[in-house]
């Protein structure tokens, strides 16, 4: 059976008035239906490039210059834009970091929902409003009925992320990307939310790439992480294995800032230096000037020195214990 | 709430109040009407036997005060050139203005709304720019000048259309109107077209910015993410939303376009309100023009009020400002 | 820990980075000349004003002068020869006036009206939005309001009323066309004061004992400046085209005072006969003068968007 998401060698780039600048460079991964993946990065770091760039949602001066999207096993960048736009919310579908904003403020939640069902299935109004009320009692929102019937602003921030997630599932796609869903929302709606994720992507077999800048809180949700870096994944692996025993220095550094996973009592360590710029990155390793372990050779690409299950671009990876 | 309400009132009362006495002094200020109105050869008791009929011989003061009296009871005065009551006058000419500004209205909104959506959709391409071009040229280029090339073009050299003038009436529903005939259609096409000009160039402005900020939010993309054709978004999710502050500049647009009737309807001779206007300016028709321009100034008092108002009620953050 | 002084010397409130006058401008023109529709917009600009002021120098007949205008050469086509043995290269008009030299001089009181109406406006819309913004409450609540109504009623219709109060004349046209325009620039500078006297530099020349006019001149005014500039060439034009329209409907200025609102009424009445030289030529050079001036507008605009900036 195919993984219900393959990446492979994707690579956008924006062209500015300073030349092209490569968002995302040379990305590889793979979710198989079911499971979620995080991939975890500072702001700059392309995760969400990367998500709009499967989606087939870059505009211009952006453009996908390399690679392919795989979903179910067909490749998404082989097809002609119409045929993009039927996979879209059909097999892969997105859901935004905003819940404020991805709604549009005049239409009614279930209008809005309806036509998302009657895009890609001819069906009557009335049976699309069903749909939509079925996908909203799915993703556990009571009085669906009454909701439909609402306007964004009359329903809270975490009402209307759920309105979104349910709008993505109503074709049960074999993918979702979840760009940073629950950045926007208190901490205990963001639990429920997580939960309720968790819980679809084992109901439904659907594959998530949830992608954020918060390591606590995929490492409790995802089943494999992939970090990345200046436009590149750095370190892939389970995400076990990547939290336990992360072999990337950046990695390394993401997990002792993040303040559940280190051992109370003590300062946390930050890593020095910020993000780099996409339009004039360093030579060889981005992560160079930052990094404690760094000498000459860095200023070549480093190879995967890791494992295939568990892969690391670096040339002083951190000993695997 | 209530008392924003009637601040606001209290205000535009005083508004009109003190821009009627501005009016009436200012058009007083000017020649001496009498002199316009009789022959040069009309004795001294002649002259003065008049002045003292339209109470011309009064202080400033009084002459006001009977005004405003004659205005609460309905009365605008007399017109000396025509020597009908003024609401008469107004209210003969004012069909073909209205006319004249729906038709103007309808080619601008039709025009200038579809135009703008293009434009800002694919704001790069070369006929996005040419129609943001054509915008400019809307807004910048005289009125009157166009309407001048316009009959020099359709009148004059290609003889399809009337140079001026209104087209025979006909009544439908107990409407009587120009627009019901096809001579009335032809006499209306050229002047509505000049007056839309200008709005069609700010809806075609307004429209674009209104596209290519929705084209770059959440919802759009979301949109886009659930599969649906942009056809679709455009016209269910983006119009829906720019409709409203459209809808808005149009009704505070109202007012203006009368006023730039004024010239549209000089240019093409169109019996309106506009050219009555310019008619008593030029002849001095004192009651004309100070009854017209009261009325224009009641008229945007009360867009103001009304826009302000309706604001009020769905902002609630106007509303604990107060009464600025 | 030098880096951590530097990021608090950054964060004393200053006004926006100061760069020389001579690099601003610099910068600008740079931006500038992006837009070839711009530049060329400008040297028409340029060269009109050449045309309209050395109009004297450059126009083969003094229009004015009653004197030169001979009755035999009314309504010659353009390009023939009259009795001044030269060519009327725009032909002549009912009064046998040179339509070229009644452009340049009508052009040249179009200027003359325009800029010094849109000057003028200029100054008292600063005063009026400087003194609301930097007094406030009361004050600012009435002038306002008085901003506020103005501008919801469009300039053709005040400025009518005005010079319908004022009478005709050069000063007078000028004046209504002030009075119709401060509120442009009034709304503009009290806007963008507002939101620069919310900022800290502001806040912390008040706190100093600085007298208020230097509050205003030195620190407010220079940071309302680009908005204006904006607004000025667009009015500039607007009020060329107002006078014009003005003139038009007859209530202007007069034919013995050529503006070219004047000139194209005098040829409107000659519409229907084939006589198209007398309001084409005028309403070309209008249009061109008025188009070229808000092309440069918009430009000015695009680049003084801090938005724009990359």
């Amino acid at each position: 059976m195919s993984a219900a998401l393959e990446v492979r060698g994707l690579t956008t780039q924006f062209s500015t008035r300073k030349g092209a600048v490569t968002a995302v460079n040379d990305v590889s991964f793979l979710v198989q239906p079911g499971r979620i993946l995080g991939l975890v990065g500072e702001s700059g770091s392309g995760k969400s490039v990367t998500g709009f760039s499967i989606m087939g949602l870059i505009d211009e001066p952006g453009k996908i210059t390399a690679g392919q999207v795989m979903v179910q096993g067909t490749d998404m960048r082989g097809m002609s834009l119409e045929e993009q736009r039927k996979m879209r919310g059909r097999a892969v579908s997105m859901v935004f970091q905003d819940p404020m904003m991805t709604l549009n403020p005049v239409l009614r939640v279930g209008d809005q929902m309806a036509m998302a069902v009657r895009v890609h299935d001819k069906v009557s109004k009335a049976a699309a409003w069903d749909r939509a009320r079925e996908a909203l009692e799915i993703v556990g929102i009571p009085a669906a009925v009454e909701r439909l019937q609402a306007y964004p602003h009359q329903l809270s921030g975490g009402m209307r992320q759920r309105v979104a997630i349910a709008t993505a599932l109503l074709h049960r796609p074999a993918v979702i990307i979840a760009d940073e869903p629950t950045t926007a929302l208190d901490v205990s709606i963001q639990g429920q939310i997580l939960a309720e994720v968790r819980r679809l992507a084992d109901e439904t077999g659907t594959a998530i790439v949830w992608v954020t800048h918060d390591l606590a809180v995929v490492s409790s949700l995802a089943d494999d992480i992939a970090v990345m870096y200046a436009g590149r994944i750095v370190e892939s692996g389970t995400a076990a294995e990547v939290i336990a025993n992360p072999r990337h220095p950046y990695t390394r550094g993401l997990i002792d800032s993040v303040p559940g996973l280190h051992e109370p009592g003590q300062d946390l360590p930050q890593i020095p230096g910020s993000t780099p710029q996409l339009a004039n990155l360093p030579s060889g390793c981005p992560f160079r000037p930052r990094c404690p372990r760094a000498t000459d050779i860095c200023a070549t690409i480093p190879p995967n020195t890791g494992t295939e299950a568990h892969a690391v671009l670096c040339h002083h990876p951190l000993e695997a214990t | 709430m209530l008392s924003y309400f009637i601040t606001r009132i209290a205000q535009a009362i005083v508004v009109v109040f003190a821009m009627s006495v501005i009016v009436f002094v200012g058009v007083f200020a000017i020649g001496n009407p009498i002199d316009v109105m009789i022959d040069p050869g009309a004795t001294q008791a002649i002259r003065e036997k008049l002045i003292a009929q339209y109470g011309l011989d009064q202080p400033l003061v009084v002459q006001y005060w009977t005004f405003l009296r004659n205005v609460f009871a309905g009365d605008l005065g007399t017109s000396m050139v025509y020597n009908i009551p003024v609401v008469d006058l107004v209210f003969s000419r004012f069909p073909a203005t209205l006319e004249l500004v729906a038709v103007s209205v309808l080619i601008a909104v039709g025009v200038g709304i579809p135009a703008g959506l293009w434009a800002g959709y694919r704001p790069d391409s070369i006929g996005a720019k040419l129609v943001m071009a054509l915008s400019v040229l809307g807004f910048s280029v005289p009125t009157f000048w166009i309407g001048m090339l316009l009959i020099m073009g359709f009148a004059v050299e290609l003889g399809w259309l009337p140079s001026g003038g209104r087209g025979d009436e006909a009544t439908f529903l107990g409407v009587s109107s120009s627009l019901f005939t096809p001579d009335g259609w032809s006499h209306v096409i050229m002047p509505a077209i000049n007056l839309s000009l200008f709005k069609m160039g700010l809806m075609i402005r307004l429209t674009r910015a209104g596209m290519v900020e929705a084209m770059g939010t959440d919802y759009v993309k979301f949109a886009r993410a659930q599969g649906l054709p942009d056809r679709q978004i455009v016209f269910s999710h983006i119009l829906r939303n720019i409709s409203i502050p459209i809808v808005t500049v149009l009704g505070l647009e109202l007012g203006s376009t009368l006023a730039f009737a004024v010239v549209t309807e000089s240019v093409f001779n169109w019996p309106g309100v506009g050219k009555l206007i310019i008619d008593s300016i030029l002849q001095l028709d004192r009651p004309v023009m100070v009854s017209y321009l009261i009325m224009v100034v009641i008229l945007f008092v009360l867009i103001n009020l009304v826009v302000d108002l309706v604001y009020a009620r769905l902002d609630p953050r106007v509303r604990l400002k107060g009464g600025a | 820990m030098p880096e951590i002084i530097a990021e608090n010397i950054a964060a004393v409130p200053s006004a926006p980075p100061v760069e020389t006058r001579a690099e601003r401008l610099r910068n600008f023109w740079s931006d500038f000349r992006e837009s070839w529709v711009a530049v060329g917009a400008l040297i028409v600009i340029g060269v009109l004003l050449f045309l309209s002021f050395g109009a004297p120098l450059v126009s083969p007949q003094d229009p004015y002068d009653m004197a030169m205008l001979d009755w035999l050469d009314a309504f010659l086509r353009p390009g023939t020869e009259g009795s001044g043995g030269y060519v009327h290269l725009l032909g002549t008009d009912n009064a046998g006036r040179d339509m070229l030299s009644a452009i340049f001089y009508g052009l040249r009181t179009s200027f003359v009206i325009g800029l010094s109406a849109g000057a003028l406006a200029l100054l008292v819309g600063i005063a009026v939005g400087l003194t609301a913004a930097y007094f406030g409450g009361r004050i600012e609540a009435l002038l306002m309001r008085i901003v506020d109504l103005q501008l919801s009623m469009p300039a053709i219709l005040l400025a009518l009323v005005l010079v319908a109060m004022l009478g005709q004349g050069i000063v007078q046209i000028i004046l209504a066309l002030v009075v119709a325009q401060y509120a442009y620039f009034a709304r503009t500078t009290h806007g963008a004061a507002k939101v620069e006297r919310g900022k800290d530099y502001i806040e912390a020349a008040r706190s100093t004992p600085l007298p208020t006019h230097r509050v205003l001149f030195k620190h407010l005014l220079p940071n309302v400046l680009p908005p204006l500039i904006v607004v000025a060439t667009v009015q500039v034009a607007s009020a060329i085209a107002l006078e014009a329209t003005l003139s038009f409907l007859g209530v202007g200025l007069p034919l013995t005072e050529p503006s070219l609102g004047s000139l194209i009424s005098n040829g409107f009445k000659y519409i229907h006969s084939d006589r198209y030289w007398l309001s084409i030529y005028p309403g070309l050079a209008l249009m061109l003068t008025v188009v070229a001036i808000n092309l440069v507008g918009d430009q000015v605009r695009k680049v003084l968007d801090p938005r724009n900036s990359r």
